[in-house]
């Protein structure tokens, strides 16, 4: 058994193309993931039209279009990050991913104010004051909870996975022609923002 | 290596990945083919232990009243039993383990895209099959809804219903990247010439699968989130008391469920558009039928999971539109098995043990494809819903087809994969016993469903007595020949005669490279210039 080869070197190939083909059919499970949840929500938007409605009231516009200001100018930054990677300016790409990391920092911190708000109101899964709501705008809470929570936990591994491009830049181990991850980083941190843009008329426009 | 003898052993068990030797060169190997390797132990494995639990539970129906375990114990292990032998078996069987292993050998490529990945999936794997062990063991119990984890009930049990269905999420999320990983292998790594129609058509029903993989299985990682959420915090998604709608859960449940089902049959139809033409010596008659075929079920299969809902109280229209599609679905299964039933005309059949297995899929899938249109047309359904009748097509079409292919591609593949052959005659008795004991076990199951004998109770009228009493006994005939079969292949694994680089004769690329096949699979990656199924290159295979 002495016929190991070189080792690890074997199963190198480099495929950007490949990679990111992967990477457009991880999104499209994501996208679908989520399509779930928008299917639960039209269904229950259309039984309870009136009663979505009222509650949509209580959630607040104001942060949640500074929320919506706040990702979409995360996703110019970490698209400038790309651009400025392919032109082989590291300085300028590890600023714009610190930037769009302290964005997503904002994101969550509104995040968290908002949603400690409403749980000081006694507005949360199961409370008193939730038992008290007509069933629709129960619903329309539960959904609210769930769509956004789980989207503030995507942008929980956005942040991971960004941490990690930027460790790896700083490396230098993304480059002027080996950039793919980053790329691929970009992508899924473009999809958090995606589904944001359509939580936030779902939830705090529709009033 | 001095003598040009032993470096004709050079092959994937003796070259590593990594700078391990030993276990670890296997635990942390990306090679595609080690990787198939431990699916095959660790599948398996889970499916022996389904094997037992369904026996234990044919043993309590032996006869009317208790007999050997309480009703709770019973709820538990007809879980079990779906739970592992669905998530745990079925669904990554031919994929993960005959997937993994030949799909980049039939390509022509020397791994996946994306080799380590495909670790990461099988890691993932087994984690989530940890889990679902786990939850057997903490307090609370093992889960006892079924495997369709339906609400209120799953909401409402006390077992460990959160832990369990966490599992199958994560068991789903193995499942999607590998769906990933082979549908980028199909676009990036095929070799030189190999387009399209040129691919065999194992690759096709893999690629197939695989985009099902991707489309339907984040819809039940959603549905199962949903319904951990609602039993740790109360939401009311699927609670009708706050509002929600326990229809919608079997809605979102079955939209990944149904397709799931050709998840679990499409590769084993790949399988047996190889077999056929090989044991037959001719080329498969209408290949882009059947290749056509794969993505027709993949995409109708998408549009029919109400049928699983006939009695839930849908509307007419609805019922009515999902059993036309469901009817609708059957003629691309049609076209496949006219077509397989036409190469073998005129052919020169060589009966070897993996098309003896191939026939017994054909009898038996054909019975469960029909009763599958008697449970889809609505009037026979509103009789024979969540009867013995479903349990039976579902065990005809799952295990006599699925399951009867999982032997079939070991037997066909097993040489390739361990460079050993087994015992002719020892295959061609198990393939009988096989039979005897499956129709046994299942036939008397359509008889009882159609008498009124309702699935998953644990306790029955005495006129069912006799039947249940066959079941049993066929249940002891059909897991004994498993084990029979397991056995014969670890002798020959042990002890058998080495096998030659194409012991069948077969033309698909795996058989021109030499069996176990060496490390990166080919030396130059080859050119191709045949179809798939084009035999006449059999003399010049002989020459290489």
């Amino acid at each position: 058994m002495s016929s190991n080869q070189e080792g690890t070197a074997v199963h190198v190939h480099r495929d950007d193309l490949g990679a990111k083909i992967g990477m457009w059919l991880f999104l499209f499970t994501e996208v679908l993931l989520f399509g779930g949840m928008f299917l639960v929500y039209a269904f229950y938007r259309i039984q309870h039209a009136d009663h979505f409605r009222v509650a949509a009231m209580e959630l607040d516009t104001g942060i949640g279009t500074l929320n919506t200001i706040i990702l979409l100018t995360s996703s110019l930054t970490v698209a400038l990050a790309i651009a400025a990677i392919q032109k082989g300016n590291r300085f300028f790409s590890v600023l714009m991913i610190n930037l769009t990391l302290i964005f997503a920092v904002m994101f969550m911190v509104n995040k968290y104010f908002e949603w400690s708000a409403k749980i000081s109101h006694g507005i949360y899964p199961g409370s008193n004051v939730m038992l008290e709501l007509p069933n629709g705008q129960i619903l329309f809470f539960g959904l609210y909870y769930v769509m956004t929570g789980l989207h503030a936990l995507h942008v929980v591994i956005g942040v991971v996975i960004l941490g990690v491009m930027l460790i790896q830049l700083m490396k230098k181990k993304i480059t002027q022609d080996n950039h793919v991850k980053l790329e691929n980083a970009g992508l899924y941190w473009h999809l958090v923002d995606l589904i944001w843009i359509f939580l936030f008329p779902l939830f705090y426009l529709i009033q | 290596m001095a003598n040009g003898k032993d470096t004709v052993a050079e092959n994937f068990y003796n070259q590593s990945t990594n700078k391990h030797t030993g276990i670890l060169s296997w635990l942390l190997t990306v090679d595609h083919k080690r990787i198939g390797l431990m699916y095959l132990y660790a599948i398996l494995t889970f499916f022996v232990v389904g094997v037992i639990i369904g026996l234990l539970m044919r043993l309590e129906l032996i006869a009317p009243g208790r007999q050997l375990m309480d009703a709770q114990t019973y709820n538990a292990l007809f879980t079990l039993h779906g739970v592992i032998m669905i998530f745990l078996f079925i669904i990554p069987g031919l994929p993960a383990i005959f997937g993994n292993f030949f799909l980049p050998i039939q390509l022509g490529a020397r791994d996946v895209a994306f080799p380590r990945l495909n670790l990461l999936s099988f890691y993932v794997y087994l984690a989530g099959a940890f889990l679902a062990l786990l939850s057997l063991f903490l307090p609370g119990g093992p889960i006892d809804t079924g495997w369709t984890f339906y609400i209120p009930y799953s909401v409402r049990s006390t077992t460990n219903v959160s832990l369990a269905i966490f599992a199958a999420f994560v068991l789903g999320f193995s499942s999607i990247l590998t769906g990933i990983n082979f549908v980028t292998t199909v676009h990036r790594l095929r070799a030189p010439g190999m387009t399209f129609f040129k691919m065999p058509l194992f690759i096709w029903a893999t690629y197939a699968t695989a985009w099902i993989q991707i489309i339907a299985t984040p819809v039940i990682g959603i549905t199962i989130l949903l319904v951990m959420v609602e039993r740790a915090f109360g939401v009311g998604i699927f609670d009708p008391a706050l509002g929600g709608d326990p229809i919608l859960f079997q809605h979102m449940f079955w939209i990944y469920s149904h397709p799931a089902v050709y998840i679990m049959i499409l590769p084993a139809m790949g399988v047996v558009s190889e077999i056929i033409p090989t044991f037959v010596r001719r080329t498969i008659f209408g290949y882009k039928a059947i290749a056509i075929s794969s993505l027709a079920i993949a995409f109708v299969g998408y549009l029919v999971w109400a049928h699983h809902m006939f009695t839930s109280g849908m509307s007419d229209t609805a019922r009515w539109i999902f059993s036309l599609l469901t009817f609708i679905v059957a003629l691309p299964s049609g076209v496949k098995v006219f077509n397989w039933v036409a190469t073998m005309y005129k052919g020169s059949i060589d009966p070897k043990p993996p098309f003896l297995w191939v026939m017994n899929f054909i009898f038996l899938f054909s019975i469960g494809g029909l009763t599958g249109l008697v449970l889809g047309s609505l009037a026979t359904d509103i009789h024979l819903h969540d009867t013995y009748f479903v349990v039976a097509h579902f065990h005809y079409v799952m295990f006599g087809g699925t399951g009867t292919i999982f032997f079939a591609a070991l037997h066909y593949w097993f040489p390739k994969m361990f460079g050993k052959m087994y015992n002719d005659r020892l295959a061609r008795i198990a393939v009988v016993l096989f039979f005897v004991g499956f129709n046994l076990l299942y036939f008397p199951k359509f008889i009882l469903g159609y008498m009124g004998m309702p699935r998953r109770y644990y306790d029955y009228l005495p006129q069912f007595e006799p039947l249940q009493f066959v079941s049993t006994v066929g249940s002891w005939i059909l897991a004994g020949t498993i084990f029979f079969i397991i056995g014969y292949l670890i002798h020959a694994l042990l002890k058998g005669k080495k096998a030659t680089s194409n012991p069948w004769g077969g033309v698909t690329l795996e058989w021109h490279i030499p069996s176990p096949p060496p490390l990166e699979n080919f030396k130059e990656i080859p050119t191709v210039t045949h179809e798939p199924y084009d035999f006449s290159q059999l003399k010049e295979m002989k020459d290489e």
